[in-house]
């Protein structure tokens, strides 16, 4: 049995967005692609748990065309991770079908002890597919982890809830945990890492190796920028005018207070 | 003809008052609608869901403590025994856990963090944020299954008031499974409201220069009823605790009001916080950019302006 991590390759945060013109997504040439935040956490801490775990080896599992998601891949097994597994799909999919799709390589290549990924996706945030994954597996999940602590066959984790509040969860066997910022700190890859990194093992699967399809029950059409905003009003004057005016505005005009 | 299931979250005895903004977008879009809880329905709770129009309530189970395992379990069982198609909630921790698990359950369509929410020939059309805000989209839902639907505090019209009597069904809870057990739940500093739920949050980052100076924007955000939220630096700096930290990694808020001090407004804040209704910056540096998305903008020195603003809002309220 097996750790596996599930890694995505997301718009770096400071790369300028550009919509196509049949408004159908986004301009993908010019975009630099990184692994995605909060899969580092997830990453780190499966190869932290490999041996207290008793696993196997660590699969790092992505989906999307090979060619874009190939170097996210390699930064996860440069990290630590032992072998990588890519799921080529041109197609756009949905976190529930994507989900199914890594269900599908999970069980093909000897099953999971514990599945990590990052808490959110920093491209379409929505905090799905932990969730999704472990439902379809049919094991508990945590998500927005930011403590695991092994015990034998089970683990006690701390989970971020609302205010400040955390939610302590004791599972026991398999499970998949969504991992967030706090959990560890994401080693740099080392250079012996990134030349070890290229001769670890990558399997490819087609989504028909797999016996699933790309159909998606939610679609992202009709991409727009987002909303002009009217132009900021610079207050003037001396401090307590800008003070008064401003408390008149939000009263008045803005109506928020 | 639509039936709705709205969640209607609880929180310290009451209902969240985001989630009667779905009982007003069915109201509006002549959508049937029966409501779904967690844990005892109190005298509070039951008085805002009759204020809000709320006729039939399923309650599940006698405690709040959230279990992703039941929870998700009962929420299919009642998605099915109502034949709902359509599922609704405000997006929250406990929503996107909760619906997220629900959705792989049912075989479902889920969108989530939603800011429109339109009905086009019985099909759900939400409009969905992408890349931290930078553009959004409409999203197409299909299958057979319930559209699950979470949408963003404060971006649809709020609730109005009308009276109803609220039937309640109750229901209990199945097991936890062997294999999961909710050990224990611990709660955060102070009872302060969340900020994703705050209608007003005063912000602050490094022109407050250091820690102890937050107490300028607490005594502000005292007078204004607000709460409390920071700027990533300020939380990787130890100055305040990471629940408080606005932006891509931290909370996505889209209060009436939030009032920036001091944050310079990287696009990793703005990311978390420019669905605001009305943004107030204040800031020394005329080039910050998070005067780009102002909507009001004081050009000084924030330990001169915030006490006078404290004090002006004093007068006024």
């Amino acid at each position: 049995m097996n750790i596996y991590v599930c890694i995505k390759q997301v718009p770096d945060t400071e790369t300028k967005i550009q919509i196509k013109d049949d408004k159908s997504g986004i301009k993908e040439d010019s975009i630099k692609w990184v692994l995605n935040p909060y899969d580092e956490f997830a990453v780190e801490e499966a190869i932290k748990l490999k041996q207290s775990l008793g696993a196997e080896k660590v699969f790092a599992v992505t989906l999307g065309p090979q060619k874009r998601v190939q170097d996210s891949l390699r930064v996860a097994l440069a990290m630590g991770c032992d072998e990588g597994i890519i799921i080529d799909s041109e197609e756009s999919m949905d976190s529930l079908a994507t989900a199914k799709a890594i269900k599908s390589a999970i069980e093909k290549t000897g099953g999971a002890k514990m599945v990590l990924t990052g808490k959110t996706a920093i491209d379409d945030n929505s905090q799905t597919f932990t969730q999704q994954l472990a439902a379809l597996l049919d094991v508990p999940h945590a998500q927005g982890v930011s403590q695991i602590d092994v015990d034998g066959s089970s683990v006690e984790v701390q989970r971020e809830a609302e205010s400040g509040s955390k939610e302590v969860y004791k599972i026991n066997g398999a499970c998949v945990i969504g991992a967030t910022k706090g959990l560890n700190t994401p080693r740099y890859p080392s250079l012996p890492g990134i030349m070890k990194a290229k001769k670890k093992p990558v399997h490819t699967h087609t989504l028909s190796d797999l016996g699933v399809s790309s159909d998606s029950f939610v679609t992202y059409t009709d991409y727009r920028p987002p909303a002009e905003k009217p132009e900021t009003k610079i207050l003037g004057g001396e401090v307590d005018q800008q003070v008064t005016e401003l408390v008149g505005l939000l009263k008045n005009e803005a109506k928020v207070l | 003809m639509s039936k709705a299931l709205i969640f209607l979250e609880q929180s310290q005895n009451s209902v969240k008052k985001s989630s009667f903004e779905l009982v007003q977008w069915c109201k509006d879009n002549n959508v049937d609608f029966e409501a779904i809880t967690f844990g005892t329905i109190g005298d509070e709770a039951k008085s805002d869901c009759e204020r809000f129009g709320v006729t039939k309530v399923h309650q599940v189970g006698d405690s709040t403590l959230y279990n992703p395992m039941t929870w998700s379990k009962a929420l299919t069982d009642i998605i099915k025994e109502t034949s709902a198609n359509f599922v609704l909630g405000s997006s929250s921790v406990q929503s996107l856990d909760l619906f997220a698990r629900t959705s792989a359950l049912t075989d479902a369509a889920l969108a989530t963090d939603c800011t429109e929410l339109t009905l086009v020939d019985g099909n759900l059309e939400p409009v969905k944020p992408l890349y931290a805000g930078k553009c959004s989209c409409l999203v197409k839902m299909t299958g057979t299954s319930p559209q699950m639907v979470l949408m963003r505090p404060n971006q649809i019209k709020s609730a109005e008031e009308s009276t109803s009597t609220l039937e309640v069904s109750t229901k209990t809870l199945e097991a936890t499974p062997s294999n999961f057990e909710v050990k224990d739940k611990i709660e955060g500093e102070g009872g302060k409201v969340d900020l994703t739920e705050a209608n007003i949050i005063v912000s602050g980052g490094r022109g407050l220069k250091e820690a102890k100076n937050f107490e300028l924007l607490d005594s502000m955000a005292g007078v204004l009823n607000a709460s409390v939220g920071a700027s990533r630096a300020v939380v990787d700096d130890g100055w305040v605790p990471r629940n408080m930290q606005v932006g891509q990694t931290g909370k996505t808020v889209a209060p009436s009001l939030y009032i920036a001090c001091g944050i310079s407004g990287a696009v990793q804040h703005l990311a978390g916080m420019s669905s605001s209704k009305v943004i107030v910056a204040i800031n020394n540096d005329p080039d910050a950019p998070i005067f780009k998305k102002a909507t009001y903008g004081i050009v000084g020195d924030l330990f001169e302006v915030v006490p006078k603003l404290t004090d002006e809002f004093k007068k006024v309220l």
